[in-house]
């Protein structure tokens, strides 16, 4: 795109400079503390169909260094269907009841607290997991981590990510059960229990 | 919290958040109590920072087009970092996919803020749109950009603001849209003005529109703000310079664009993205 195109007033130097980086990325910026009348949708944790009985419940807390909660992150989650299809669906911001989309978010409430209601991964290869995004008031960019559940320990043990970790770090990654279909997957953003968070290149 | 539909709702009373939290964002006029830096503080921690990330730089560690995570300059990032270094994915088959959006999701209406409402919001009508791009330079087609942001006087429609700034019953400050078929994303608004927070005493924001982006890949996701040209306010702002290099940090900054200005209606501003992380190596992406 020629800004000057049509009328032959120069650009600014905002778009010299633009033009100048070629494919440099845009750095992100905090999401602020104001995102809560514009991101979260209704049912944005409801991924799973209405009353589908595979449905899994995932929930729990983000907390700061302090071991306070945080209660003006957002959470992304991004997933395969239970065919193991990573394609997606579009209707996300506005569920259906049943089209699982693969992708929800949830905003920390009050007490830093969450709830994800799904339905459980299935990857082509390796082991299921959901990814995840993680954004708040005070992170100047997004983080990614990763849920594994508990019931798939052979593939777990296999996993290259979880395997190249050691034990306490790798448990930061994997809901604990607190029943059949509830998991508990807390986010600690700083200190004791961190959280192992991931880039991609 | 807003359910989609609620966007043209109006200003958003319903938001359950406490103010348990010592927000540094509640904010009152002159509030110096809770913030002990001044100004004056804060700009020489953040050239210190700049300057020692300048002499990394010479040292051959590679220029970042990120944000400093730890950035203490800006208080709020103290508490909110990770100690540790991000551990590399040695595999990202998921991450390598990510969310598809489409006519379900979005209406036209959507994109243009400034007719959310029965009558017009005052300010400054602009005109804010720029093309979405993988690190490739392939355009990012039919994929979801929304924007959220304050009003001319600088408050936003959120309950926690409490600038005492008028709140515009014609303006919201929320849209979203997907990319056209050349990536191209074009939201009409409103300018929107600085305002304090309570980082530091007497802190402004650079009037600033928040952005968020989908690419292809998951790992493509990126949430981040746009700012205008030449604002007086950027030497000053511990969120801008988080990012130490600065030709990064120009790449927030939106171009005054006459070709996007529309004659006796609103000016015009182009700003183009490029989504960094690996993208889908699905060929669908081609076939559209």
């Amino acid at each position: 795109m020629n800004p000057a195109e049509n009328t032959g007033v120069p650009a600014t130097p905002g778009t010299a400079l633009q033009a100048a980086n070629g494919r440099q990325a845009t750095p992100g910026q905090t999401i602020g503390p104001f995102f809560g009348y514009a991101l979260p949708f209704a049912h944005g944790g409801d991924m799973a169909p209405t009353g589908h009985p595979d449905t899994i419940t995932i929930h729990g807390a983000v907390h700061d260094g302090a071991g306070q909660p945080v209660p003006d992150a957002l959470l992304e989650f991004w997933q395969a269907g239970h065919d193991g299809s990573l394609t997606g669906n579009p209707g996300s911001l506005h569920r259906d009841g049943h089209t699982f989309t693969g992708f929800g978010r949830v905003p920390t409430g009050p007490d830093g607290h969450w709830v994800l209601r799904t339905l459980p991964p299935a990857v082509p290869a390796g082991a299921p997991h959901i990814a995840v995004a993680v954004f708040a008031r005070g992170l100047l960019h997004r983080l990614f981590t990763r849920i594994y559940l508990p019931g798939n320990a052979r593939a777990n043990a296999a996993d290259p990510l979880l395997r190249g970790l050691d034990p306490a770090r790798r448990a930061t990654l994997v809901a604990h059960a607190e029943s059949d279909r509830v998991f508990r997957f807390d986010v600690r953003l700083q200190g004791d229990g961190e959280t192992v968070f991931l880039e991609h290149r | 919290m807003a359910a989609a539909s609620d966007i043209a709702n109006g200003p958003d009373t319903s938001d359950t958040d406490t103010d348990t939290d010592p927000d540094p964002t509640a904010r009152r006029p002159g509030g110096s109590d809770a913030a002990e830096a001044t100004q004056l503080e804060i700009f020489r921690e953040i050239q210190a920072f700049h300057a020692d990330a300048a002499k990394r730089r010479a040292d051959g560690t590679p220029a970042s087009s990120d944000p400093e995570l730890d950035f203490p300059p800006y208080r709020s990032s103290v508490l909110r970092h990770p100690h540790r270094p991000a551990v590399t994915a040695p595999e990202a088959f998921v991450e390598l996919a990510g969310p598809v959006f489409g006519d379900a999701d979005v209406s036209e209406l959507d994109a243009d803020l400034t007719h959310q409402h029965i009558g017009e919001p005052l300010g400054e009508r602009i005109i804010v749109t720029g093309r979405v791009l993988d690190r490739a330079g392939r355009p990012v087609r039919g994929q979801l950009v929304e924007i959220w942001q304050a009003n001319a006087a600088g408050r936003y429609a959120h309950r926690r603001d409490r600038h005492p700034a008028p709140l515009d019953p014609n303006f919201t400050g929320a849209g979203r849209c997907l990319t056209d078929s050349e990536g191209r994303y074009r939201f009409v608004t409103i300018k929107p003005g600085a305002y304090p927070w309570r980082n530091h005493r007497n802190a402004w924001r650079p009037a600033h529109i928040h952005f968020s982006f989908f690419g292809t890949a998951f790992t493509q996701r990126l949430v981040t703000q746009m700012y205008f040209p030449r604002d007086p306010l950027f030497p000053l702002d511990p969120i801008y310079n988080s990012i130490t290099d600065e030709d990064a940090r120009g790449r927030l900054v939106a171009a005054y664009d006459h070709d996007r200005t529309t004659a006796e209606w609103a000016l015009g501003y182009n700003w183009d993205v490029v989504l960094d992380g690996p993208a889908a190596t699905r060929l669908e992406q081609d076939q559209h």
